[in-house]
């Protein structure tokens, strides 16, 4: 049986026997997949799909507003002035918005320059990270034996020790390379500290990589590092956004390493400024904060609409087996 | 050089030890209180680090302004202005001295600076100290910065509680209104609240999300100390009846006449501010310097005053007034005290405490009738600077972990109802001095 007569045959059997469905005759173009899904909803749709599909719109809904609340919040609150910050029955959108806020918060804080140093170290960390993982990850993915399992496991293993623990050695280290209070030194350590779960990612996302493709092209002539550069690492490409993504929005959003490791004011990153903003026992200068915080998160965000595209690509990728 | 290192200290299984922990191992391998003096000097000019906790628009404004009048004043000695944050200094500064990278002059409060008092990382400041400032700042304050006979920070500002109230609402109920002159007793205020106390309106909400400063702080004005210390100088609790007044006035508020709003139990002091203006509560007891918050935020004509803390057997009151230190490792101290020196000279003191919105620790800096004015009730809160003392607790080894293990929780369940005076008093007794017994043995 052929490609084509399984497809019509497939059809045929699971056709609608009501008007207007009348049966596909062999020879006949095959239908586009939007036909073919529109038929088929229209087939299934029974009230109770119907009610279960709704439940579950209202519940991605719901999901999406419990995602995106504290991001409305925050911008809601960036844009109010004191004496809508503090009232009792507190509005979505500012009755008098203000830029006093943004104003303040630049006045009273460096925020553009910690902005860069925040910039600096995630976007170098990403690069970095990336370029010494992909070929770690094709490694473990390839050559699958008892070293490369062990590796693997090892990986998931250091994501379990906690900051306080890591920092004795990557702070042993850096004193004794004169890198404390050096951005060398805190992008050694992002990378350091995102590199486990980039490698574990790549793995994931070469395994997903039909490994007969390389094969085709070793029978058409091709070198491995051929293989590597016009094979697979094309493939790879929304993979390695996905994780150069991951690693740039874990420096970026990073506090506690860059509070312990810098000193001097100018080299300070966005996390740590933001705490400037703070009083004792809890008491912040809200509106400053909100907009300093509101200006901290619009990078990641702009990041993720740009490439959400290859994100999403690289999520899928290897979701189905042949 | 490091010295005095308590010996035998316990461990603390919290995100401080830990860290405490971490950063001490490194400096005992390469660090063992060196310090790099070429950071210091460049060109034969001496350059000093100042960490500032400034961090409201004003204050922030006033310490730049002053740090560079300085330096206009003093080509040879550059004063370099560095951010810290008060969430962050304990572990900052933690990490700073054992990294051999702390500022030369330090901005804390006096409750922060036990551990590194201790600990050898401040320098004494005894034989520093001009005697202009010494006679400035009255002893009561100078007992914040002092630490086994030594003083290891200067006291400059500080801030009394206050009861900050909806005057409308006070002038409705007919209640006398209280002076620093004619305070409230323990007695009168429970009354006034229950007065105050109207349908949804309560009389008093209580901010005690953090309980055991603002309870032991005000249960100085009863005489209740918790902390007493024996003759061989360790230190015991107690709870006795003169400690018990104010936090059973407080559980009576919320438990048995519902004068007080059970809710705001767990809030923070800025929490309770929009139901303050929305006329939920009638007062609410805030730091003094809660005042610029309600000048910002509070709506049009919402009429507000600040009345004095209530009074026991006497109005005082315990504080940790925000301290300048010097670190061990400054190799220019002479300069750095200089500095401070400058800093806290009655003029710049009334700048700093109006950008704070606190008062200044110095008698003559108090008299500047900026800090007497009506406006904002400066009045008020300067007629109270005669009766603020030194935190019975903030020099106490352990308290801390006392604080956070057995006070907190236990104040926490007494406030909201759950337990009794008994249970809380074994608490805070039997299993506190077991804490304590781990730090002085």
């Amino acid at each position: 049986m052929t490609a084509t007569e399984s497809t019509g045959g497939s059809e045929r059997s699971s056709a609608p026997r009501g008007a207007g469905s009348a049966p596909v005759p062999r020879g006949t173009p095959r239908r586009t997949s939007t036909a073919r899904r529109t038929s088929t909803s229209r087939r299934r749709a029974t009230p109770r799909r119907t009610a279960t599909r709704a439940g579950q719109y209202a519940a991605l809904l719901g999901y999406l507003a419990f995602l995106a609340f504290p991001f409305l919040w925050l911008l809601s609150t960036a844009f109010k002035p004191p004496r809508e910050l503090s009232s009792m029955h507190p509005t979505w959108i500012p009755e008098a918005p203000t830029l006093e806020n943004f104003r303040q918060a630049f006045a009273q804080q460096p925020l553009l320059a910690a902005a860069g140093n925040s910039l600096l170290a995630a976007a170098v960390s990403a690069l970095l990270a990336i370029l010494l993982a992909t070929p770690m990850a094709y490694v473990l993915a390839r050559f699958r034996n008892r070293l490369s399992r062990a590796a693997t496991g090892w990986v998931v293993i250091s994501q379990a020790f906690p900051l306080v623990l890591v920092i004795i050695p990557l702070f042993l280290i850096l004193k004794g390379l004169h890198l404390v209070d050096s951005r060398i030194g805190l992008i050694m350590v992002y990378v350091v500290w995102s590199l486990p779960f980039a490698l574990w990612m790549l793995t994931g996302y070469v395994r997903a990589i039909p490994r007969e493709l390389e094969e085709a092209a070793a029978v058409d002539g091709a070198g491995r590092l051929r293989t590597l550069v016009s094979v697979t690492a094309p493939l790879l490409a929304p993979g390695l956004v996905a994780t150069a993504l991951f690693a740039f929005i874990t420096a970026w959003n990073e506090f506690f390493f860059a509070l312990v490791l810098l000193k001097s004011p100018e080299k300070q990153t966005l996390p740590v400024v933001l705490t400037h903003f703070l009083g004792a026992e809890g008491v912040a200068d809200l509106g400053p904060l909100a907009a300093a915080a509101l200006l901290a998160t619009l990078p990641s965000l702009l990041l993720f609409a740009a490439i959400q595209r290859r994100i999403t690509g690289g999520m899928l990728a290897g979701a189905v087996k042949n | 050089m490091r010295h005095d290192r308590a010996p035998g200290r316990p461990p603390r299984f919290t995100r401080r030890g830990l860290l405490t922990t971490a950063a001490a191992l490194p400096a005992a391998a390469l660090l063992p209180g060196c310090s790099d003096g070429r950071r210091r000097t460049a060109g034969g000019r001496i350059t000093l680090r100042f960490q500032s906790l400034a961090w409201q628009q004003d204050s922030l404004k006033a310490n730049k302004q002053l740090v560079a009048e300085w330096n206009r004043q003093h080509p040879d000695v550059r004063v370099q202005y560095v951010q810290g944050s008060w969430t962050t200094v304990h572990d900052q500064l933690l990490t700073s001295f054992e990294g051999g990278e702390a500022p030369d002059i330090i901005h804390d409060a006096s409750d922060d600076l036990a551990d590194f008092a201790y600990g050898g990382d401040l320098a004494d400041l005894t034989a520093l100290l001009p005697p202009r400032l010494k006679r400035d700042i009255p002893q009561r304050s100078w007992e914040t910065g002092t630490f086994a006979g030594r003083i290891h920070g200067v006291p400059f500002l500080q801030e009394p509680r206050v009861l900050i109230a909806n005057r409308a609402k006070l002038d409705r109920s007919g209640v006398r209104i209280p002076t620093p002159e004619h305070p409230w007793t323990w007695q009168e205020f429970e009354e006034a609240a229950q007065r105050l106390t109207r349908g949804t309106t309560y009389g008093v909400a209580w901010p005690l999300k953090e309980p055991v400063s603002a309870t032991l702080n005000l249960a100085l004005s009863t005489g209740g100390r918790i902390f007493h210390r024996r003759r061989d100088g360790k230190v015991e609790v107690r709870f006795d009846a003169v400690d018990q007044q104010v936090p059973r006035t407080i559980h009576d508020q919320v438990n048995v006449d519902r004068s007080a709003s059970r809710t705001t139990l767990g809030m923070g002091g800025s929490d309770t501010l929009p139901g303050f203006f929305a006329g939920r509560y009638a007062m609410v007891p805030l730091g003094f310097s809660y005042r610029q918050q309600i000048a910002q935020q509070a709506p049009k004509g919402f009429d507000w005053t600040v009345l004095p803390a209530p009074k026991g057997t006497a109005l005082d009151q315990g504080v940790s007034p925000q301290t300048l230190s010097i670190a061990e490792d400054c190799p220019h101290k002479e300069e750095a005290m200089a500095f401070i020196d400058f800093l806290l000279s009655p003029p710049n003191m009334v700048r700093l405490a109006l950008g704070d919105w606190l008062l200044p620790t110095g008698q003559e800096a108090l008299k500047d009738p900026a800090l007497r004015a009506a406006e904002y009730d400066w009045a008020t809160g300067t007629a109270l600077a005669g009766s603020l003392h030194s935190a019975p607790a903030q020099s106490v080894r352990g308290y801390p972990e006392w604080k956070d293990k057995i006070a907190t929780p236990g104040l926490q369940e007494y406030y909201s109802g759950a337990i009794g005076l008994d249970t809380l008093r074994k608490r805070l007794v039997e299993d506190g001095n077991l804490v304590l017994a781990r730090y002085q043995r």
